[in-house]
Formats: structure tokens, C-alpha cells, sequence
């Protein structure tokens, strides 16, 4: 556009050798497009972090107020009273992760391989009850495992409770205040998480190398195993993260459906910052919490050798 | 016993199905139950007084209320926030690219829960009245990173020589825009949207740190676990969940029969 | 809009003048000056990375050229934005926008400038296309020749000064291409605009255009009428790209008179002065003898004296031959000029012709070219033709 001016205003006989650049306005667009959202996040995200990491060094009361005096001792501290809610937030969330991955896969497969013309209705279904309110619906299971209901009673009947009481998952003849219930919850709330990662990761693979694979001497099984599987390692890998993260950070399950004695540690940190009002201790256990995170998923990358997942 | 075989994957992909699903049977069919005492939790009989009366509970639409109200602005926010940073990041060349990129990512890659807890500290240290605009200012920062990842991925998908095609055939660079580009990332832009919506209505955790004594819908939830659940939360979810449905099925035979024709 | 150009139907010429593109460190294209006379279907030839897309987009304006200027009809658009030059272009892959149906698609122009009543125009240039049926339909339920008349269309109809193609059939199979291209060949005499066209089809560019262009590195190698190009190339690069040629190193042994007399191994070749580009040619320096392969005649050694006199002759023998059909492709492994390839018409097959057999290669000394012996010898005979 600014070559308007910069062009010769008479015709040159010699070629004209002037070099063009592009104008600085056309150059600023995408800082422009950029800046309110970006602004947003550095403000509201990332700005709060600096300012938990300030606040965990901190000491004082709420009366005279916190002053930094660089204390690392609430790290310390705060771990070695919560260690055990640490230790039962990354245990449940891996137990529940691993469910999902185990029961989502084949539901995946389904909507991918199998459904057909159903396709869609399955979709639906597996997307539909996002639109009841999670809380609403984590409700419902305390009236699915209730003490009396029929599914305790199924299992009692089959033994399962014996079972799962022998490793310390249930409590007698209970199903509801026990980790079983809690890592049950988990599960649930994050099993769409699983699913739809996997679900696009195994639509795009071309249903002819199944065939291609059964031409080549390969059972179902080896198929899956040696094809299919590996082909859906992208999904796999951000199915667990989008179902571990939260789940490590949740709170809601342990809350409704366990005891005192299954509190995870977004509990610990929702008490001590909405009810103690110890905030050095809370956003000490908030970056202890995603410290962990970070340096586990980062290692789980690695070693699942896949780093597209933005 | 071959059949159960060849058909293993079908029946555990069903059973899953299931349990995704078996917790909406049972809000649907509490709502027609009348409990006795405060909460709702075991079957007594059949009753459609919660149906014909959903507001009768002092609270409960008032805080749906400010849960729509709080979903649509979150929504529009972050939805024309982040579609200007998918636009960026999808069509042009710059240096802060991957750490722009990181930021996006980091939002979607942490606990709920620490993102609640900074953001109530700054609040907090700021003197920020907690409320409406807190909660708001959390949502549309939370819902900011789905919306770029799904305008993002429709962009970056699109040919680039169909704006050129475009600006051959006449259309200024705003002409181009309306006419092609944004009709083109519209699927893009309306997912995100949809996804920010969801996630705003539904979220519990950042709105808990951040509302102070607002109560949105499932706040209001989350205090009725502890003083007793009114069967009017049952017939709100079973709403929702159908309306959803309906919704989802109407689009659906609507594009059905548009291509059809 | 209303700085637009004229656009009567009538063609405008192109002007190139030291126009250029510089991404960084790498030039896509070396400063060129062109003409592209109005009317004309003109051809952009060369392969992948060789600038001549570069050099459309520049012509378009979607590029701007580092250097040098645009001229339309006389006037410089160089500093003009695409929508404001009276150019439109059939993209590679055709580019139709995916969201509108076939008559929008065709439309977009018209509505862009502000005509008000498009119907007639588009009905009509859909039955040019033989499309009308189709108008409603999404480009995506069309096949890949459909879409590319689509393409043709929506370009047409805004009546451009200059039509550019770029590698406009690329994308589909060899019958449909070749229907394709007497397609546009006749809707360009019928509309008389002036058609760029850029292609790495060498056959392509020589069925349809009227002056081809063979471009390479960023340069034209050398810019003239089809037929010219293909009977009198002037670099090793024009020799192998366009067709097959037989490159033989030579030493001139004699000068003067007609032709230039030149020795190869023990064998002596005759080339007529006028038909070597070598920038000098005195006695006792190299050039690169070549002729086309059709042009080469092959006798079983047992019949060499029936080969006329004055003939250009080379012995050798059959390392291998292919029937194609139409003709017979004989590879000959030479003593003095290595191996070289000969087509022979499927008219009266000699049984004798297999491989192994003695044979002497022999063609009229008038279709011998002369090249400068200072370049690649092999430059263009190994471009990958699907690579676009």
C-alpha cells in the first residue's frame, strides 16, 4: 500500500531496483489481536500465581495482616501434616484414570468403529449429561450406592464387598463414605474426558489398516494390539492428562461422597483458605499440588514421547 | 459363548454407556418422588409437585438466574477474546509465539483449585469486593483457553488461498473477512462458545473461591448436600439435560434435511 | 470499487519490468522483464520452486514484488491490492468457498462490485460450463472436473483483462486433463482475454499456449512459440525439460561454410552453423551436439549401406527396447557418445532390432542443434513431473 509512494513517478527504461517492505502498521496486527486476551490471562491467571507464590512465604494473622518474611517453613510444615491427603490425591486420581481409560476405550471404539448410523445418538448420549449440573449428578450416586439401595445389596450378595474390604477399598457392608466411592465418583465425572480425546484420535485412523492388518496374518487381538492401540497413543496420552489433573485437584467427590477419612487435598485447601483463612498454608499446599503436577505430567510426556497435544 | 466374543467390545462400550448415563435416570426419576424429611436421597412415592411449582424453593431460580446471567457474558467474553488470539495465533508469524502458546496451555494444564485459590489471593490483596464481576472476570478466564483451541484448530484447518480467492474476486480485506473468513471459523467459534457456556453454567470450584456470598446455581447445589436437597434441583437438572437433547436432536434433523434437499 | 479498470471483455497486455521476490535470504525470483501481448494464451513452464508461481501471484497482487512493477493495459498496478486489479485466478486445488453453493460461488465477484441483478450472468455462464443443473449444489458434492469448470467460471464472469491459471489441472487424472485443456484453449478464443497460465506439464503448456515461458532457478531460460522451443532449445535445461533430447559431447573440427563439422569418439557429425547457440564456435573447442529422438532413423548394421549419403551416422547397439504402442523406445549404448535414445515409428518393425543387435544410428544433419558445452549437461532431465 505504501508502494504508492515509493514507486518512480516517471517510466525508467532500467529495471527499478527498490526494495520494498511491508508497512510497520501491517506488521503490529497480530500484537493488536493479541493484546486484550492475552492481557486477561497475564492478569487474571498468571499474575494471582506470582502472587500465591508471595503469599506462601508469608506469615501473620488475618488481625495484622500477612508480611513476606520469606518462611519456607510453611512447605515443610504444611507437608508434613497433609502428606497422607497429598499421597490419597495422586492415588485416587491414578486409580480413577486408569478406570476411565479401561471402561472409556471401549465406548470410544464403539462410537468410532462400531456405531454406524448410531453414531451420532451415542454422542449425544455420552455428551448430554454435562448439561445436568455435575454437582446434581455426583448427588444421584449417593442414591445409587445408598446403604439399602440395590447395587450394595448386588454386591453384597456376590461377595464383592468381602473383596474389596480385604484391600482396605471398602468398609463392612458399606459402599458410600469409602474410597471405593469416592475413586467411583472421580471416574464418573471424568469418564467424557477420556472418551472424546480417544474417540477423535481413533476416527482418524483409516478402518482399511484394520483390514490391512488382518491380510497380514494378524488376529483381532494383534491387530489391536500392534495397530489400533498404537495409532491412538495421542489420544490416550491427552485422555489421561485431561482426567488426571483435575482429578488430583478435585475436591467435590471426597466431599459428597467420602468421609473425613477420604479427604483429598483440594480439601485441605478449601478449608484452610475458605474456612481456617491460614492463606501462607493454602497457597503453599496449592503450589506443592501443582508443583507435583507439573513435574509428573512432564515426565508422563516424556516418556509417552508425544509433545503436540496444544 | 463366540457370539459374547465377537461382540466383547459392543457390550463393554454399552455398559460404559450405562454408567455415564445411570446417574441422569436417577435425577429424572427423583424428581417426581416426595420425600420425606429434608433430603431426597431415597425413593418414597410419586409426585409431580416439584414439577408444577420448580421456583418453590426460596433461592434456587434466583441463583439459576445468575448462573445464565454469569454463562452468556462469560461466554461472549471469552469467546471474542479468545477467537482474536486463535486468529493471531493461526495466521501470522511473530517472536512471543510459544510463550503465547504456553500461556493458552498452562490455564487448561492446572488444578481447579490453584487457579481458584490465586486468583481469590489477589483478589483478597487487591480489596476486591467479591461478587458478580469476580466471578465473571474468573469465568472468562478460565473459558479463554478452550475457546482458542477450538477457533485455533478450525483456522489453522482452513485453506489460506480461499481469502485470497476472496481478495482476487474484488473483496476488500473487511469484505473478505465477513463474507468468507468468519463464516468459514464459524463451526470453530461456535464450539468454543458452546464449551465456555458449559463450562461457566456448571463450574463450582473457581466460583466458590471468587464469589464471596453470591450464590450461583451450583453453589446453591453444593449448599443444599449439607442442609438438605429440595426435589426442585432434580426437575432444574432434568430440564436442562432435556432441553440439551432436544436442542442437539432439532440441529441435528435440521442439517439432516437440508442436505438432503 | 470505482477505480477499477475497465473491464471490457478485450484483453490487456502484461508487463513485467525488472520485477523480483526475496523471502529473507532466498529468491524465488531473479529480476525479469516480460511481456505477455494482449490476447494471448501464454504458458509459465517450469518445476517445482522454479518462481513461476511467484511470479503469477506478483501479477495478481497477492505477492508483492520486492522490486520492479506491474503494468495492465499500460497502467502500473504494481501498488494496488488484489481487489482492486482487473485480474482473477483459477487457483491450484480451484480454492471455492466451501460455505457457498456453486451459484454464489460463481456470483462472489459480481456482488463484491456491486451488481445488483446477477442471475442472468451467472445462469449464463453456468450453461457455458455446463453446469447449470448443478447451481445449488456445495463444491464438495462435485467431482474434481466440475469443480475446476466452477473455478473457470467464477473468474470469468467479472470479464478480467488478464486471466491466470495456476497449475488450474493439476489435480486431475490424464483423460480428464487432456479434455480440459482443449476446454480452455477454446474458451479463450471464444473470449479472446489474455490467459497466464503456469504448469510443470511441459505437454500441457505447448497443447494450449501460444508463447511458453520455460522458467528455472528464479529466470526464464528462454521464452518463444512452442514449436520453436522444442526444435531449436538454447540450453541443456529447455533440451531435457521440454521432451527427450540426445546431448553428444563434440570437438569442432572444421568451420566455415554451412555447417560446422564435429567429431565425436571416431564418429564425425554435421551441424548447420545457423542452429548452434554456442557463443563461440572456432575449431578445436567443445559443443554439445544434440537431436530429438524421433528424428534419429536406426538400420541394422547388415544394412548400413542403404542409409542415405550425408546422413549424421553413429554405430552402436540395442541395450534395450520398450513397445509402446504408437512407437518403439530403443536405448543404443554408443562408443563415442554414450547412451542415447531413438523412437521408431511402429509402421514396418524390423525383427532384427532386439536388444544385443548391431545397429547404426543415422538422421538428416538439418535437425541437429548446437549447444554451449559449458553447462549441465543433464540440467531438467531428471525434474519430477508430479512434484508441483
Amino acid at each position: 500500500m505504501s508502494a504508492a509512494t515509493e514507486a518512480p513517478p516517471e517510466p525508467a527504461p532500467a529495471p527499478v531496483l527498490e526494495v520494498r517492505k511491508p508497512p510497520v502498521r501491517k506488521r503490529l496486527v497480530p500484537y493488536w489481536l493479541l493484546l486484550p486476551g492475552i492481557l486477561w490471562l497475564l492478569v487474571f491467571f498468571a499474575a494471582p500465581l506470582v502472587y500465591q507464590a508471595s503469599t506462601s512465604i508469608q506469615t501473620g494473622s488475618l488481625e495484622e495482616g500477612f508480611k513476606v518474611t520469606w518462611h519456607f517453613a510453611t512447605y515443610w510444615d504444611a507437608l508434613g501434616e497433609y502428606w497422607p491427603q497429598f499421597v490419597r490425591s495422586v492415588l485416587f486420581a491414578a486409580v480413577a484414570t486408569l478406570l476411565c481409560l479401561v471402561l472409556g476405550y471401549p465406548l470410544a471404539y464403539l462410537i468410532a468403529f462400531k456405531a454406524g448410523r448410531w453414531r451420532n445418538v451415542v454422542m449425544i448420549l455420552v455428551i448430554a449429561p454435562f448439561f445436568t449440573s455435575f454437582l446434581i449428578r455426583t448427588l444421584a450416586w449417593k442414591t445409587i450406592l445408598a446403604d439399602s439401595g440395590p447395587v450394595v445389596s448386588a454386591l453384597n450378595s456376590l461377595h464383592f464387598l468381602d473383596v474389596t474390604s480385604a484391600i482396605g477399598l471398602t468398609e463392612g457392608t458399606r459402599v458410600l463414605a469409602t474410597p471405593l466411592a469416592v475413586v467411583c465418583g472421580l471416574t464418573y465425572n471424568f469418564l467424557p474426558f477420556m472418551i472424546l480425546p480417544l474417540y477423535t484420535c481413533l476416527e482418524r485412523i483409516d478402518p482399511r489398516l484394520h483390514e490391512a492388518a488382518g491380510d497380514l496374518y494378524a488376529k483381532p487381538v494383534t491387530t489391536f494390539r500392534k495397530v489400533t492401540f498404537p495409532l491412538s497413543m495421542p489420544g490416550v496420552v491427552a485422555g489421561t492428562l485431561l482426567t488426571f489433573i483435575p482429578a488430583a485437584g478435585d475436591y467435590i467427590n471426597a466431599e459428597l461422597l467420602g468421609s473425613t477419612d477420604q479427604k483429598m487435598i483440594g480439601n485441605v485447601i478449601q478449608s484452610q483458605f475458605l474456612r481456617v483463612l491460614d492463606y501462607p498454608t493454602a497457597a503453599a499446599l496449592s503450589f506443592i499440588l501443582m508443583a507435583a503436577i507439573l513435574a509428573m505430567v512432564t515426565l508422563y510426556i516424556r516418556k509417552a514421547g508425544t509433545e503436540d497435544l496444544v | 459363548m463366540r457370539w459374547l466374543r465377537r461382540n466383547a467390545v459392543v457390550i463393554a462400550g454399552l455398559l460404559t454407556l450405562a454408567y455415564l448415563i445411570l446417574p441422569n435416570v436417577i435425577v429424572m426419576v427423583f424428581s417426581f418422588n416426595k420425600p420425606n424429611g429434608r433430603f431426597n436421597y431415597e425413593w418414597q412415592r410419586f409426585s409431580t409437585d416439584a414439577w408444577s411449582d420448580p421456583c418453590g424453593v426460596a433461592d434456587l431460580c434466583g441463583s439459576l438466574g445468575l448462573s445464565l446471567q454469569i454463562a452468556v457474558w462469560a461466554t461472549i467474553g471469552a469467546t471474542v477474546l479468545g477467537t482474536l488470539i486463535a486468529f493471531a495465533l493461526a495466521r501470522y508469524r511473530f517472536r512471543a509465539r510459544s510463550s503465547v502458546n504456553t500461556l493458552i496451555f498452562l490455564p487448561m494444564a492446572m488444578p481447579e483449585v490453584v487457579m481458584a485459590a490465586s486468583l481469590a489471593t489477589l483478589f483478597l490483596n487487591m480489596g476486591i469486593q467479591f461478587g458478580f464481576w469476580t466471578i465473571l472476570i474468573a469465568h472468562i478466564m478460565f473459558c479463554l483457553s478452550f475457546v482458542v483451541t477450538a477457533v485455533k484448530a478450525r483456522v489453522m484447518s482452513m485453506d489460506p488461498r480461499l481469502e485470497q480467492a476472496a481478495q482476487d474476486l474484488y473483496a476488500s480485506p473487511t469484505q473478505t473477512f465477513l463474507k468468507v473468513t468468519l463464516p468459514i471459523a464459524a463451526p470453530g467459534i461456535a464450539a468454543g462458545a458452546l464449551l465456555s457456556f458449559a463450562l461457566s453454567f456448571d463450574d463450582f470450584i473457581i466460583t466458590n473461591f471468587n464469589a464471596g456470598s453470591t450464590v450461583t446455581f451450583p453453589m446453591f447445589v453444593w449448599g443444599s448436600a449439607q442442609r438438605g436437597t429440595p426435589v426442585q434441583i432434580n426437575v432444574i437438572g432434568t430440564a436442562m439435560f432435556l432441553i440439551a437433547v432436544l436442542c442437539v436432536l432439532g440441529g441435528q434433523l435440521f442439517t439432516g434435511r437440508r442436505k438432503r434437499s | 470499487m470505482t477505480d477499477l479498470a475497465t473491464t471490457d471483455s478485450s484483453g490487456g497486455d502484461v508487463r513485467l519490468t525488472g520485477i523480483s521476490k526475496t523471502y529473507g535470504s532466498f529468491t524465488a525470483v531473479q529480476p525479469l522483464d516480460l511481456t505477455v501481448p494482449a490476447g494471448s494464451f501464454f504458458a509459465l513452464l517450469g518445476a517445482s520452486g522454479c518462481g513461476k508461481t511467484t511470479t503469477l501471484r506478483m501479477i495478481a497482487g497477492l505477492e508483492e514484488p520486492t522490486t520492479g512493477t506491474v503494468e495492465l493495459a499500460g497502467k502500473d498496478v504494481t501498488a494496488l491490492p488484489p481487489y482492486k486489479r482487473p485480474v482473477n485466478t483459477v487457483f491450484q486445488n480451484y480454492a471455492l468457498f466451501p460455505h457457498l453453493d456453486i451459484y454464489e460461488n460463481v456470483a462472489f465477484g459480481l456482488r463484491r462490485r456491486g451488481v445488483r441483478s446477477v442471475k442472468k450472468q451467472v445462469e449464463e455462464m453456468l450453461d457455458l460450463v455446463q453446469l447449470g443443473p448443478l447451481a445449488r449444489r456445495k463444491p464438495q458434492q462435485l467431482s474434481g472436473g466440475q469443480q475446476q469448470r466452477v473455478a473457470v467460471a467464477r473468474a470469468l464472469i467479472n470479464h478480467p483483462q488478464v486471466l491466470l491459471l495456476d497449475e488450474p489441472l493439476g489435480a486431475l487424472d490424464l483423460k480428464l486433463r487432456r479434455q480440459m485443456q482443449l476446454e480452455l484453449k477454446r474458451i479463450q478464443t471464444e473470449v479472446g482475454i489474455t490467459f497466464v497460465h503456469v504448469t510443470h506439464d511441459q505437454e500441457e503448456a505447448m497443447t494450449m499456449a501460444d508463447t511458453v515461458a520455460v522458467m528455472n532457478g528464479g529466470r526464464v531460460e528462454q521464452l518463444g512459440a512452442p514449436a520453436d522451443l522444442y526444435e531449436n532449445p538454447g540450453t541443456t535445461f529447455v533440451a531435457n525439460f521440454l521432451g527427450t533430447s540426445n546431448l553428444i559431447t563434440a570437438e569442432i573440427a572444421e568451420t566455415g561454410g554451412e555447417h560446422l563439422l564435429l567429431t565425436a569418439g571416431d564418429a564425425k557429425l554435421r551441424l548447420p552453423a545457423a542452429r548452434c547457440s554456442a557463443s563461440s564456435a572456432r575449431t578445436g573447442e567443445k559443443v554439445l551436439a544434440g537431436v530429438r529422438p524421433e528424428k534419429v532413423a536406426l538400420a541394422h548394421a547388415d544394412d548400413a549401406g542403404s542409409i542415405p549419403e550425408g546422413a549424421n551416422r553413429l554405430p552402436g547397439r540395442i541395450k534395450d527396447a520398450s513397445f509402446i504402442g504408437v512407437s518403439t523406445q530403443y536405448v543404443i549404448e554408443t562408443p563415442g557418445a554414450g547412451e542415447l535414445a531413438v523412437y521408431e515409428q511402429n509402421i514396418e518393425r524390423d525383427g532384427r532390432l532386439v536388444p544385443g543387435a548391431e545397429v547404426v544410428l543415422h538422421w538428416n544433419p538439418a535437425h541437429t542443434f548446437g549447444l554451449s558445452a559449458d553447462q549441465d549437461i543433464a540440467a531438467g532431465a531428471d525434474v519430477d513431473e508430479e512434484a508441483a
